[in-house]
């Protein structure tokens, strides 16, 4: 691998050279033109005109004047935004905490009893299909007449639950809905991750007499620190965009119980037209999002002298 | 290992499983037994999925905690693919209302489609000229490509609509497939870690050979890089397939709706009474199955390529 690299570098070194300061700069740009004109369009382009319409009362019709920070002033002073940051943060919580305690578990059992790539795939099988339709099926299976869990707790002579018709359980169950979609794929990347670490640290553990108990905790989990970190990284992000679920299932209901705040912009934006005010708390949850992101690299960082 | 005397520790160390053999037993069944449940947890919901479409509606009700169909019918899948006559639909609970299913089914197959070609093959392109080009500012420009992923989808979602609607092309299939067409930062990103990790030789030769970059890219790289591209465009038409908040925005339209929409649509207008259950689940599974066969087919591709993402 290394002395590939380096054989690499000579070489494109000694290609550059030939091919002067330039390069290879015409036709570079040639390749480039199709993704850089989309990157300009469709993500450079709106990223600075969402900044612009967050400080204007854009209302999707007529013209949009200019108010300064007037949004962001109306933002501090909404209940309901605070609410939807509370119930963002509660559903993010949850589903994190849960999906990666139970992937964790579910990673190290795959790990240490099959190499069935079948049974990788059944994993996966949720992460697959749309989350509409995971949306409706666990909203016909949670269904407080008819769903085949109330039939069960009915069964058992506990009283039903209103899965989604309950201020209190509403973001549990949502949470709990994307923590079985996301396991699998969660578990999957911590597996990539036990896959690294050599044999021989588990035999050195075995001759030591160290139960598996005792492996996973001293052993397998340090080891494991840095591959959590990126995991960390690749589903909080994700996490807070939760959207789909909410806007098939309860729609930001019952009250404002799972209003979040992915489905608060939307709603502001394209319900009630309120285009500037849903920029500037759009751009809200971009500092938001932007502030876990370097804390979360930070992090990586600290994570990486592990894995050497 | 050598060091070992006695069967006991040395069967152990071959197994490298540090408890002894009464336990190992008894942690193994524990182990499998959690295994087992969490593959049912993952699995139920489908099988649920499948033993509700094959009911019959009206006896969903008398028979919910029965774990076979209640009153076995077909009905539910003919009504979701309009071969059912208003009256048999209304016999078994539905809603007698016409579903344009094979028409949602068409515009899913068209966006996926679109969006996955364009997108695998723009972002080769750029992902060549990120790695295996040399230019100036390269990898700054990369890493401004690259920034791009921090910018959440909502925030760049409110200008884009403005300007797909600007631009006249509200409940157009290009307003629909536009935004993803030509690049997302990941496709690329994706690409150049495969395209680095190439070797230099193979692609000098060609130029002694007198071949040109468009050659070199289309004749030696693609070729090479069979296996990552197949592997992007299985997640791109994965993930084209399963969006939902772009194409509820822009594509409303009876005529462009793709599937996820539709079945959003198809929910809301559900009765809150007594949805017709069976229906809903004979039409999320007949959405969910492109996926599954797609999955099936190339399942292994799928689940390494979840590796590499972690991995590298």
């Amino acid at each position: 691998m290394s002395a590939d690299t380096v054989s690499g570098k000579i070489a494109s070194g000694r290609a550059a050279g030939q091919r002067g300061r330039y390069g290879d700069l015409r036709i570079a740009l040639a390749f480039l033109i199709p993704s850089a004109t989309g990157f300009v369009v469709f993500y450079l382009w709106p990223t600075l005109r969402g900044f612009y319409l967050s400080l204007t009362d854009s209302t999707l019709l007529g013209e949009a004047s200019f108010i300064g920070f007037d949004n962001f002033e109306r933002l501090a002073n909404d209940p309901l935004f605070w609410n939807s940051l509370r119930v963002t943060m509660l559903y993010v919580v949850i589903n994190i905490g849960v999906q990666t305690v139970v992937a964790l578990g579910m990673a190290v059992l795959l790990h240490r009893l099959t190499t069935s790539v079948a049974i990788r795939g059944l994993v996966l099988l949720p992460y697959l299909v749309a989350n509409v339709i995971v949306a409706l099926v666990w909203f016909w299976v949670l269904d407080y007449q008819l769903g085949i869990v109330n039939q069960l707790i009915d069964w058992l002579g506990l009283g039903r639950i209103p899965f989604f018709g309950s201020e209190n359980w509403a973001i549990p169950t949502i949470a709990l809905i994307n923590v079985w979609r996301h396991m699998g794929y969660t578990a999957l990347l911590i597996f990539a991750g036990l896959q690294m670490i050599p044999k021989y640290v588990y035999e050195a553990s075995a001759i030591d007499g160290a139960s598996e108990w005792r492996t996973f905790w001293s052993v397998t989990l340090p080891l494991l620190r840095p591959i959590m970190a990126l995991v960390l990284v690749l589903t909080v992000i994700g996490s807070f965009q939760i959207f789909d679920t909410v806007a098939v299932t309860t729609s930001g209901g019952p009250v404002n119980a799972t209003r979040v705040i992915y489905f608060y912009i939307f709603e502001l934006a394209f319900e009630r037209f309120d285009f500037g005010y849903a920029a500037a708390m759009s751009v809200v949850l971009f500092l938001i999002l932007g502030g876990v992101a370097i804390a979360q690299l930070k992090m990586l960082r600290a994570g990486e002298s592990d894995l050497s | 290992m050598t060091v070992l005397t006695g069967t006991d520790r040395a069967t152990r160390a071959n197994d490298a499983e540090p408890v002894t053999r009464r336990q190992i037993n008894w942690g193994r069944v524990a182990a499998w037994t959690a295994l087992v449940v969490l593959l049912i947890v993952t699995i139920f919901p489908f099988y649920w999925m499948l033993r509700t479409s094959l009911s019959n509606n009206r006896s969903l009700a008398a028979e919910a905690g029965s774990f076979l169909p209640a009153d076995f019918t077909l009905g539910a899948f003919r009504r979701v693919l309009g071969l059912a006559t208003t009256q048999e639909a209304l016999a078994e609970g539905g809603s007698g209302a016409s579903v344009n299913f094979w028409l949602y089914l068409r515009n899913s197959i068209i966006v996926a489609t679109v969006v996955t070609v364009g997108q695998v093959f723009f972002c080769a392109m750029a992902a060549y000229s990120f790695a295996r080009l040399r230019w100036p500012g390269r990898d700054r420009v990369f890493f401004v490509f690259l920034t791009a992923l921090m910018v959440p989808p909502i925030f760049t979602t409110l200008p884009n609509f403005i300007l797909i609607r600007d631009l006249g092309l509200l409940n157009t299939f290009a307003g629909i497939v536009l935004p993803t067409l030509l690049m997302t930062p990941f496709a690329i990103f994706f690409l150049r870690q495969f395209f680095l990790g190439l070797s230099r030789e193979i692609e000098e030769a060609a130029m002694i050979d007198g071949a040109g970059h468009v050659r070199i890219f289309f004749r030696l790289i693609i070729p090479m890089s069979s296996a990552p591209i197949t592997t992007l465009a299985i997640l791109t038409y994965i993930n084209a397939w399963n969006d939902y908040m772009w194409p509820l925005l822009v594509g409303q339209d009876e005529s462009v709706r793709v599937l996820t929409v539709a079945l959003g649509v198809f929910r809301s207008q559900t009765p809150q009474g007594s949805p017709d259950w069976a229906g809903l689940m004979a039409a999320t599974l007949i959405a969910a199955l492109p996926i599954v066969v797609l999955f099936a087919v190339l399942g292994r591709r799928v689940v390494n390529s979840i590796g590499f993402s972690a991995g590298k």
